[in-house]
């Protein structure tokens, strides 16, 4: 078991050394996906290189958003915008458990000292169309990882099967910082002369997001922008595969699932504005999942989905 | 005779699925051993987090030698015949035996399967048994394409006896197996070899693993209970827990924390579903207060500082989560005190209940229009039982409620307290859900079992209406459940009602419902008037024809042409009517088999007035049962069945029914005139006990009827020949029948 590094002083600090770790353990480490997404799961990196049979290590941080969670920065662990640290290994490694662990002792989780427990969590995303099995890991009774194997995405058996590794930052942070309040967190280094806490930096946004999004964001406009991306997904998919202006083989996947990304969290926003009923709801998730289907088919007859060029092109 | 130990060794098991898995292990693999022709002595099965584990003792070394001899084809068959005999039994020619037969030379082949060592019939089951293991759920993980309920890392397989250690060889997806396995994944993790089961169990303990999850149930037990105690508390008993629990450790260490004194004011049903449900732990209770004020976690390892980290950890998460209980509590109280949950109710109109069957707002309603009319059969107000129907949801819009369904009802009772409906009412809010399963307990209060019954009746004929009845194994609405709910909660309260009568007034209720839903307005008014009128003239058949009657002959009477609304709901109502009746007689049987009576005597009393009036219906069956235990009861159906017969018989013969008119001046022996006298006395001694309802005493005349019945049988012949003693006999025989008859079916008992 790998010994427990020295404690870190900073939100950022713990960042910075799961950047390092997974950088060394041989992942890629991946910027954040500039759109807004509800969880790291959505980032292209995770949802789109799980399919298919080609193999691939990625590490990053992914800012998500969950409107109904604001509570203008109030509440002590609830943000409608946070950060998560998601690993993908495709495949997954014999070994992912314990290089998760390793994970912990770089941010100074001493195991001698702590409970660590895998407890069964089976992980759904009914708007990706994707499940798989696997725990929330605890310490000391918290959860502060969610550590899945996907089996479907997008309506895809898994082929290889990616081992997936969520960390909700702030939550970990504060549990091995020893901070009760999310606010007060130390976000740099306390001891420079510029010190910042979570407070600094975002309790200011989460009163202006959470007013917003509870009761201003125009829900006609919202509305709106969800059937335009809906259909302009369907769109993109739809184009010849062969383009006419160069003649080459372009699927274009990405802008696809863009589209996508939109659709879900225009949902999102709909949902906490409170204007969707029960059963609308479910009607809503399925069309979103119809849209990450669709990508997800397209995704494997593309390269990085595993295809052959042949077979990409017949 | 060697022994086996198994062991797979996997990423954490779920606690839940852990001792299924163990029992699994053993019964397949045994099961294999058995049919591959080995013998064994015991076999034991064992589960932690991260492995299964199996012990078999003094397997035989090896299975049997197999000889069977097989009849072939003659030796003059064709040639195709004999290869494909060869072929079928693994022989070649040279092992052919020729024998005389009745239809000349015929080939035997005598085939002889040798017996197999233990270890390749092993092998040979545990790689069958890995690939088809019943997980309810199972995954594949990296490249491979094997299934396990999470990934499966290493195999230990040996077979021991005094000669020694055997690996058996099984190698499945690159994991071979060996005597080799781990301890504690933090206290133990150095690999080391095991030769046998007691072997391995000890090293195990070793390397901080209890290998049998009863006994680390019983440390967390032993230790949490002496740890409660010592501070002068207890632990509030929670079998299931505690099972879950010891399915999350290899070496539980109890530890024992402080609820903050702010959340002590929760209700201790938050606290207790809270701490259980998020963190699985223990409540432990203050016996003199009945409060809950603190909680027992269970670590899966020990520490340097004794675990102080670890609950100073939990204490932490712990206060996060009853922050939110708390937050949720008094909000809801907030709606509860100063709006009397009525944004709660206005916002049930917005949640489905069924999709075809409307929102919970609307099933409200409904419940509590049929809680008003039942109200007469529970002998309760009105007003306040339609007032508890109407608040007996309210709490699904709660907060609390959203966070933990489970509370569903005990909230309701909390919050409608505080709103400061009447006591009944709040009672109402929990116990209308009851009984919720067979053993759960049923509402006695009047107000709570009405809204119960209305409750369960609307579901019923809710789903009757829509046709998702249950279907073999199917369930989905738990319409089984709550059949039953309504007949314990009918007999647990001696509720003296038809149940016709109530089931036509809800079909119709949903039919108008659905019906208006659809925008399918035409002739609604009809079908209301009909539902009025339910209530005066008991059922639906009768009421829909005076409604109709009233039309007759009218300008503007309404269509009832074939596949007209009315026609159509006046043909199917009736139907389903019947039909979910029958469910009710079902439910009934399943439910008094187990209390003893046979399904042929209430078949008996269904027979019966009365049939839709359970507690009636079941009192008869009961007093029936009883009376049928009895040596008279039971030898007394042999007579009535025995005149019965004669009669039936000498009915058809004669194309007659002999029905009355025995007069005793006809008898010619003494046993005749007995039983003449018996009949008049049991007679008279019937009637007003069937008048009263005392059908035990109904049915103990009946049954003194035996001796004289008998005692006539004995000495008379009924076919005399003189015609009109054998028509007095016959008559005769028919009063038993009638007496015999006016107290059950007898005819529908068997035997």
């Amino acid at each position: 078991m790998s010994q427990a590094a020295s404690k870190p002083r900073s939100f950022q600090e713990i960042i910075l050394r799961l950047q390092n770790y997974w950088a060394e353990k041989g992942c890629a480490i991946l910027q954040p996906y500039d759109m807004e997404v509800g969880a790291g799961t959505f980032h292209p990196a995770t949802t789109l290189r799980s399919l298919g049979s080609k193999n691939w290590a990625a590490a990053y941080v992914q800012p998500s958003r969950r409107p109904t969670d604001g509570r203008y920065g109030e509440n002590p662990n609830r943000l409608q915008h946070y950060y998560q640290y998601q690993v993908l290994i495709k495949p997954s490694p014999p070994e992912l458990q314990e290089l998760y662990l390793g994970s912990l002792a770089a941010i100074g989780i001493d195991m001698d000292l702590h409970d660590i427990r895998f407890v069964e969590d089976d992980w759904e995303s009914p708007t990706l169309g994707a499940w798989g099995l696997g725990w929330e890991v605890w310490c000391d009774g918290m959860e502060v990882s969610q550590f899945t194997y996907f089996q479907q995405v997008g309506g895809h058996d898994c082929h290889p099967v990616s081992g997936e590794l969520t960390y909700g930052l702030e939550r970990l942070a504060m549990y091995v910082l020893g901070v009760d309040h999310v606010m007060d967190m130390p976000y740099n280094n306390p001891q420079t002369p510029i010190a910042l806490s979570y407070g600094d930096v975002f309790r200011q946004t989460e009163q202006e997001y959470s007013r917003w999004n509870f009761d201003v964001a125009n829900t006609d406009v919202l509305l709106k922008q969800f059937e335009e991306a809906e259909a302009e997904c369907g769109k993109i998919l739809s184009l010849e595969h062969i383009d006419p202006k160069t003649g080459k083989h372009i699927i274009m996947v990405h802008p696809a699932y863009d589209q996508c990304i939109k659709a879900s969290h225009l949902f999102n926003l709909l949902d906490a504005r409170g204007v969707i009923s029960v059963t609308e709801r479910q009607a809503y998730i399925g069309r979103v999942r119809a849209l990450a289907k669709q990508c997800a088919d397209a995704f494997v007859m593309t390269e990085a989905g595993g295809a052959s060029v042949n077979e990409a092109t017949a | 005779m060697p022994d086996l130990l198994i062991e797979l060794f996997s990423e954490e098991i779920p606690a839940r699925m852990q001792a299924k898995a163990a029992d699994d292990l053993k019964k397949l693999i045994t099961d294999g051993l058995v049919d591959a022709g080995l013998t064994y002595g015991a076999a034991q099965a064992f589960s932690t987090p991260r492995r299964l584990a199996l012990a078999v003792d003094g397997l035989t070394a090896e299975s049997p030698t197999v000889r069977e001899e097989r009849k072939g084809p003659r030796t003059d068959a064709p040639e195709k015949a004999i290869e494909g005999f060869l072929r079928g039994a693994g022989v070649s020619r040279d092992d052919l035996e020729v024998r005389d037969d009745k239809k000349g030379q015929v080939y035997f082949a005598k085939i002889e399967k040798p017996g197999r060592s233990a270890a390749v019939i092993v092998a040979e089951t545990l790689e069958k048994t890995i690939r088809n293991f019943p997980w309810a759920k199972s995954m594949r993980w990296g490249t491979g394409a094997m299934r396990w309920v999470r990934p499966l890392h290493s195999i230990v397989c040996i077979l021991s006896d005094e000669a020694g250690v055997e690996t058996v060889p099984v190698s499945i997806e690159g994991i071979h197996s060996s005597d080799v396995t781990k301890g504690h994944r933090f206290m133990g993790p150095e690999a080391f070899r095991v030769v046998g089961f007691d072997d391995y169990a000890t090293k195990l303990k070793r390397s901080k693993v209890i290998l049998s999850a009863d006994e680390r149930a019983e440390t967390i037990w032993h230790d949490a209970t002496n740890m409660a105690f010592a501070a002068g508390l207890e632990v509030v008993d929670d079998k299931g827990l505690l099972k879950e629990v010891a399915g999350l450790v290899e070496w539980p260490v109890v530890l024992m924390g402080k609820i903050d004194d702010e959340f002590l004011e929760l209700p201790p049903e938050v606290l207790q579903t809270s701490m259980k449900e998020h963190q699985k732990f223990f409540s432990v209770r203050n016996p003199k207060t009945s409060r809950i004020e603190r909680f027992i976690t269970v670590a899966n390892r020990e520490t340097a500082d004794n675990g102080a980290t670890i609950l100073a950890g939990n204490q932490k998460v712990l206060s996060a989560r009853l922050a939110d209980a708390k937050f949720f509590w008094e909000n809801d109280l907030r709606i509860a005190n100063g709006q009397k949950m009525q944004p709660w109710l206005d916002s049930l109109a917005n949640v489905t209940f069924h999709n075809k069957l409307g929102s919970q707002r609307a099933r409200i309603a409904r419940i509590s229009a049929l809680s008003r009319k039942l109200s007469v059969v529970t002998g309760v107000d009105a007003d306040l039982a339609a007032q508890a129907a109407d608040i007996a949801k309210a709490d699904l819009s709660s907060e609390m409620i959203y966070e933990f369904p489970e509370l569903q009802g005990l909230m309701g009772r909390y919050y409608a307290a505080a709103a400061g409906f009447p006591s009944e009412a709040a009672a109402a809010c929990e116990e209308h859900y009851q009984p919720l399963g067979p053993s759960d307990n049923v509402p006695d209060q009047p107000v709570s079992a009405t809204v119960a019954l209305a409750d369960k009746l609307d579901t019923l004929t809710g789903f009757w209406t829509i046709g998702e009845k249950p279907t073999g194994s199917k369930d989905p609405f738990a319409l089984r459940r709550a059949a039953l709910g309504v007949i314990r909660i009918i007999l647990a309260n001696d509720l003296r009602l038809s149940l016709d009568h109530f089931i036509d007034n809800q079909l119709l209720t949903h039919e108008i419902a659905i019906r208006r839903s659809n925008g399918d307005a035409k002739d609604l008014s009809a079908l209301e008037n009909t539902l009025d009128e339910i209530a005066d003239h008991g059922v639906f058949g009768a009421a829909f024809r005076l409604v109709l009657e009233k039309f007759d002959g009218n300008d503007d009477a309404p269509d009832v042409s074939e596949g007209s609304v009315l026609r159509t709901v006046g043909d199917q109502l009736p139907d389903a009517s019947t039909d979910l009746l029958a469910f009710f007689h079902d439910r009934l049987k399943v439910y008094l088999r187990d209390q003893g009576v046979r399904h042929d005597i209430i078949d008996a009393c269904l027979a019966m007035p009365g049939y839709d009036d359970l507690a009636l219906l079941v009192r008869r069956a009961t007093a029936l049962s009883e009376t049928l235990h009895t040596d008279d009861g039971e030898n007394l159906i042999q007579a009535f069945k025995r005149a019965n017969n004669i009669l039936t018989q000498a009915e058809e013969k004669d194309g007659v029914e002999y029905s009355y008119g025995a007069d005793v001046k006809f008898a010619e022996s003494d046993e005749e005139r007995a039983l003449f006298e018996a009949l008049d006395t049991a007679e008279k001694a019937i009637a007003p006990a069937m008048e009263s309802e005392d059908f035990s005493s109904a049915m103990a005349s009946m049954a003194a009827l035996r001796a004289p019945a008998d005692a006539f049988f004995e000495a008379v012949q009924i076919n005399s020949d003189n015609k009109v003693i054998r028509r007095n006999r016959l008559n005769l025989l028919s009063r038993i029948r009638q007496i015999c008859l006016s107290v059950a079916d007898l005819t529908k008992i068997e035997g």
